[in-house]
């Protein structure tokens, strides 16, 4: 089961890595969306994998390990907020420029600067 | 504390001039004057008891942990040192009123004059390396805006670049040497490291402690090969000029040597170092300086000369070379800033610093002319002027100083140079005011108003009771300092006129009739001069600094090219790289923890994950089904958290997915549809390659952790979630308990990122994002049937039901999963489906609630919680609970953590339906058709339905 996991974590972070690498705004958007599922999976199983004992106090012998699960909780709906935030930096650079792509215009870099000579 | 109060003067009096600007020049420079005649008055005030003997000090911790201290002291030397810094600087404050036209900022030099000032004042008076070193840069700094005051000068900006590279990175060399003394002496503060110097100088470290902070000094000191910045520093204002290099700022360097001579000159090093650097220094120095024709220029030069002089002696390690050091450090200062302002007075006056075009100039200004040739004779080393003197006990210890066995090379170099002094003395006079009245001088001279004489006058007269009477005027102060400098009793000495027949003497006349011999040759000399291809300084500092340029330059174009995906790829590697080898650096054992084993669902799980992962490569293109196969990603995610004991993340997982698929849709209706293919076969490739190793990495790591036992700190939270926290649901009493502060700070950093889109977008109907938008509506094919009326009429009526869902989940959250963080998101779901079925207009005219309001009471509520708990005298959101009973239910528990929980839950609605909501409001724009009103439309208050058509006209006409 852990293998099965761990490939599964490795398969989100490859996929979201590809298309973060990507050239314009959408895809980079969808794949930060990807790794943010990998790695909320990937802390919470630092709290190792643990079958049929949520942390509810039942009374009984062992429980999984909480401290992950209240600290993904809140990744997760962080994660909600960044993606929320950088999808409208792409909508609104979209908008402004009519163009979506990720990269910088080579115009927008400034002029050389006096140099000592 | 007087010490730092006079220190801080200048600072805070920095502002005084900036204020009096208004009032006119005499009152700006008269107050300007106060401030420093304070400073001089306060660190004066502590002249009697260190003349007595005493040591002033003054401290109080800073940065302890790192062992700075706010720590100032004033013995002989720093007293002597502030003496020259702020009464020369009332001098030049007095010339500078004068000598600036009418067109330049009096009261902007007088800002920056101060703060160098105070600078200069702080680093002779602090007792802690560290803060001296906060002074140093300081001093960098202010004076890089001094020399560059005339900014609209191109050698003005360029030589104050000049001088902040070179003194800047000095600089950087200082803080390493310093920090390393500092490490070795066991101290910080400079009387602790002074009582030390046996142990520093055993140190394995201490020689490149020396070399470093030996380079700071010859960088600031102008000491070769560091020569260069001084003279283009000229560039700036006289009267900076004159307080720069006469008696401040390249005078640090020397300070910084003399204050430190007890811990470094005795060792072999010291000596090796630092005289021949003097030495060559004072003889380079002075041979450029014979020839240069602009006088600042040749007056520059001969400071870097007479610097490497003071260096030199310094670096004899006697403490009668100390003696002559301090003794030429005081005349140098009086008869440099001297000639500095009467060469400002030549050119404000005639309109030229060219030697070649002045001369005769003694008819003209008689007054500044014999000022001129008192201070010129004192750097010549004419008996009676004091110049003379210092260099005669120079010439005296250089006689009797051998270097590698060699007893004749110093006393020959140093005459030599002496001899030159005096040429370039001689031809400084003469050539510009003896000789026939020329009648081509750009401007008609003569002797300028009092306040520019004043100055010059009152160190003219120095130089002479000094130079005659040298033991009642100067032996006090001469006394204490090099008392303070070697810091045990000085050996017997006399400063007197007349020493006998001594070799020293013998050298002065040999210099003084060399000079003159030298002067009247000087066109012979030119030429000899001519035969030296010399090298110039400066065009290796620019080739060097454009070299750098031209490197940053091409290093900054190869991995900084406005391409996202290449700054993210570059990241990517390096972490790759860099988890490469610290995996391969250290041995590996597999993890001994039991594995579960594996099921059949959990294998088609991974097998679909896999699918739609491998998808997205092939069609991420297109950017519709990227976004079902990445939601498709997020249920499985769900499904995970699900199977491995955590419900609560399954219930929040799958919330967010819905908000997130939403929101992705929303925004695809904004930009392009798909895109297109840009990158090569190559570049896919290469961009496979990193993923697969990010992955490989990510999947490798989780494996190693998963396969292994650990400790874990949640015991306790399982052992107090009950007792403690009044709830079963241990993962929600750790948000709203144990550690609410964090979860306050998330719905605060939440609350933020929602009003930053709300900002980002609420401008964005106008200009170039309206036209955008108006593209977009008439290119877009649209659904006949926006708005289906199954779908109107189901959200509708699942509208109440979800709202009940939403607080049965909220209620029950402490104590089963749930909570404020998934009824937040269930509510926002239920009510985005109204806008996604009714249509923007129709759903923004009926929601009553503000967002804005939402989050701001979500985040005032969870507050008061915690602050209701300090009034009880708990620590902040300390909670607490009770049992209630209440008929039907029965008894169920409230606990004071459900308060902070609603504060969460009004947030996260507020959060996710201002951001929907706002990209939704954009999208509206874009609509075609308004919505049709349908039969289950309720009336609004105002008794009618007001239809979306109407709604949208209005706003149309409002834009």
């Amino acid at each position: 089961m852990e293998l099965i996991v761990a490939s599964a974590i490795g398969l989100m972070t490859a996929a979201g890595v590809y298309l973060i690498l990507q050239q314009r705004t959408f895809p980079i958007v969808v794949g930060l969306t990807l790794l943010s599922y990998a790695i909320n999976i990937f802390l919470f199983t630092s709290g190792r994998l643990v079958i049929n004992e949520p942390p509810i106090i039942t009374g009984a012998n062992s429980y999984a390990d909480p401290l992950p699960q209240a600290l993904v909780l809140t990744a997760i709906v962080i994660s909600f907020g960044m993606t929320a935030l950088i999808v409208v930096l792409a909508i609104r650079g979209f908008l402004e420029t009519a163009t979506d792509r990720a990269d910088l215009p080579e115009d927008d870099f400034p002029d050389e600067t006096e140099t000592g000579s | 504390m007087l010490l730092a109060l006079a220190t801080l003067t200048p600072f805070l009096g920095a502002v005084v001039p900036l204020l009096t600007d208004r009032l006119g020049r005499d009152i700006c420079a008269l107050a300007t004057g106060a401030v420093t005649l304070t400073a001089l008055i306060l660190v004066m005030s502590h002249a009697p008891a260190v003349y007595s003997g005493e040591v002033v000090t003054w401290s109080v911790p800073w940065v302890p942990a790192i062992g700075l201290s706010f720590s100032f002291f004033a013995d002989g030397l720093g007293l002597f040192f502030a003496g020259l810094i702020l009464g020369i600087g009332l001098l030049i404050i007095l010339y500078a009123r004068y000598y600036l036209s009418s067109k330049d900022s009096l009261s902007l030099l007088y800002f920056y004059l101060l703060l160098f000032q105070g600078a200069m004042v702080g680093i002779v008076l602090s007792d802690n390396i560290l803060l001296l070193i906060v002074f140093w840069e300081l001093t960098s700094l202010s004076s890089f805006l001094l020399i560059g005051y005339w900014r609209h000068l191109p050698e003005s900006r360029q030589g104050a670049r000049m001088a902040l590279v070179v003194t800047g990175g000095g600089g950087l060399a200082l803080i390493a040497g310093m920090l390393i003394l500092g490490h070795i002496a066991g101290s910080y503060e400079i009387t602790e490291i002074l009582q030390r110097g046996e142990a520093v100088r055993s140190s394995p470290l201490f020689l490149p402690a020396l070399c470093l902070i030996l380079l700071g000094a010859f960088t600031k000191s102008a000491q070769f090969p560091f020569h260069f910045w001084l003279p283009h520093a000229m560039a700036a204002p006289t009267p900076v000029s004159a307080y720069l290099h006469s008696a401040t700022m390249v005078k640090a360097g020397l300070f910084l040597m003399a204050r430190l001579w007890p811990v470094f000159s005795p060792s072999e090093a010291w000596f090796l170092i630092v005289a021949p650097v003097g030495l060559i220094t004072m003889l380079i120095a002075a041979w450029i300086a014979l020839f240069r024709n602009d006088l600042k220029a040749l007056l520059a030069y001969s400071t870097v000369s007479h610097l490497g002089l003071t260096t030199m002696l310094l670096g004899f390690a006697t403490p009668m070379a100390v003696i002559a050091a301090v003794f030429h450090i005081l005349n140098h200062a009086t008869f440099k800033a001297a000639l500095f302002m009467s060469a400002g007075i030549v050119d404000h006056e005639t309109g030229t610093r060219d030697i070649r075009r002045l001369g005769g100039l003694m008819m003209l200004m008689p007054i500044t002319a014999t000022l001129t040739f008192i201070a010129a004779a004192s750097m010549a080393g004419v008996p009676f002027f004091n110049g003379f003197l210092s260099k005669e006990m120079m010439l005296e210890e250089a006689s009797h100083t051998a270097i590698g066995g060699h007893p004749w090379v110093i006393p020959f170099l140093v005459t030599l140079a002496a001899l030159i002094s005096a040429a370039y003395s001689y031809r400084l006079a003469i050539s510009t005011f003896l000789g026939p009245v020329r009648d081509d001088y750009p401007k008609k001279p003569h002797d300028p108003p009092i306040g520019m004489r004043l100055p010059v006058a009152i160190l003219a007269v120095l130089v002479i009771a000094i130079g005659i009477f040298p033991a009642q005027t100067a032996g006090a102060i001469v006394e204490r300092t090099a008392l303070a400098v070697v810091g045990e009793p000085l050996p017997k000495y006399y400063l007197a006129l007349w020493h006998g027949f001594t070799p020293a003497l013998l050298m002065s006349v040999i210099a003084l009739v060399g000079g003159a011999l030298l002067f009247w040759c000087y066109n012979a000399a030119n030429q000899l001069r001519l035969v030296f291809a010399s090298m110039d300084a400066k065009s290796v500092f620019d080739a060097t600094i454009s070299g750098l340029v031209r490197g940053a330059r091409s290093a900054i174009e190869a991995t900084h090219n406005g391409s996202f995906s290449r700054y993210a790829g570059i990241i990517l590697v390096t972490i790759v790289i860099v988890g490469a080898a610290a995996f391969f650096d250290a041995p590996y054992g597999a993890g001994t923890r039991q594995v579960i084993p594996g099921t059949f669902p959990a294998t088609a799980a991974w097998v679909v994950l896999g699918a739609l992962c491998i998808s997205l490569l092939f069609w991420h293109q297109n950017r519709l089904l990227s976004l079902i196969f990445t939601s498709g990603v997020g249920l499985i995610a769900a499904l995970f958290f699900l199977q491995f004991s955590a419900p609560d993340l399954s219930l929040t997982q799958i919330s967010v997915d819905i908000v997130t698929t939403i929101l992705l849709l929303l925004a695809l209706n904004l930009v392009p549809q798909t895109s297109p293919q840009e990158t090569s076969t190559g570049g896919r490739f290469a961009r496979g390659f990193v993923a697969s190793a990010v992955g490989f990495g990510v999947a490798a790591l989780a494996y190693a952790v998963m396969t292994r036992d650990f400790q874990s700190i949640s015991d306790y939270h399982l052992a107090e979630s009950k007792p403690g926290g009044g709830g079963t649901n241990v993962v929600n009493v750790i948000l709203v308990d144990f550690r609410g502060f964090d979860t306050y700070g998330e719905i605060i950093v939440l609350g933020i990122a929602a009003i930053t889109i709300f900002a980002l977008l609420d401008n964005a109907l106008r200009g170039a994002a309206a036209r955008t938008l108006a593209n977009i509506r008439s290119d877009r094919v649209q659904s006949v049937n926006a708005h289906p009326l199954i779908l109107v009429v189901a959200t509708r009526v699942l509208f109440p039901l979800a709202l009940v869902v939403a607080a049965f989940v909220f209620l029950r959250g402490h104590n089963e999963p749930g909570g404020g963080f998934v009824s937040g998101l269930v509510v926002a779901i239920a009510l985005i489906m109204q806008y996604i079925a009714s249509g923007y207009n129709w759903a923004a005219e009926r929601m009553r609630l503000d967002s804005h309001v939402l989050i701001g009471a979500g985040v005032l509520i969870a507050g008061l919680t915690g602050v209701v708990s300090l009034m009880f005298g708990w620590p902040f959101l300390t909670s607490t609970y009770t049992y209630v009973e209440l008929p039907l239910v029965g008894e169920f528990e409230v606990a004071s953590a459900m308060a902070f929980d609603l504060g969460v839950f009004l947030a996260v609605v507020g959060v996710v339906m201002l951001s929907l909501a706002q990209i939704s409001r954009v999208e509206a724009r874009a609509e075609p058709e308004a919505v049709p009103e349908g039969p289950m439309d309720v009336p609004l208050e105002d008794g009618q339905v007001v239809s979306s058509r109407s709604s949208r006209s209005s706003e149309g006409k409002e834009s």
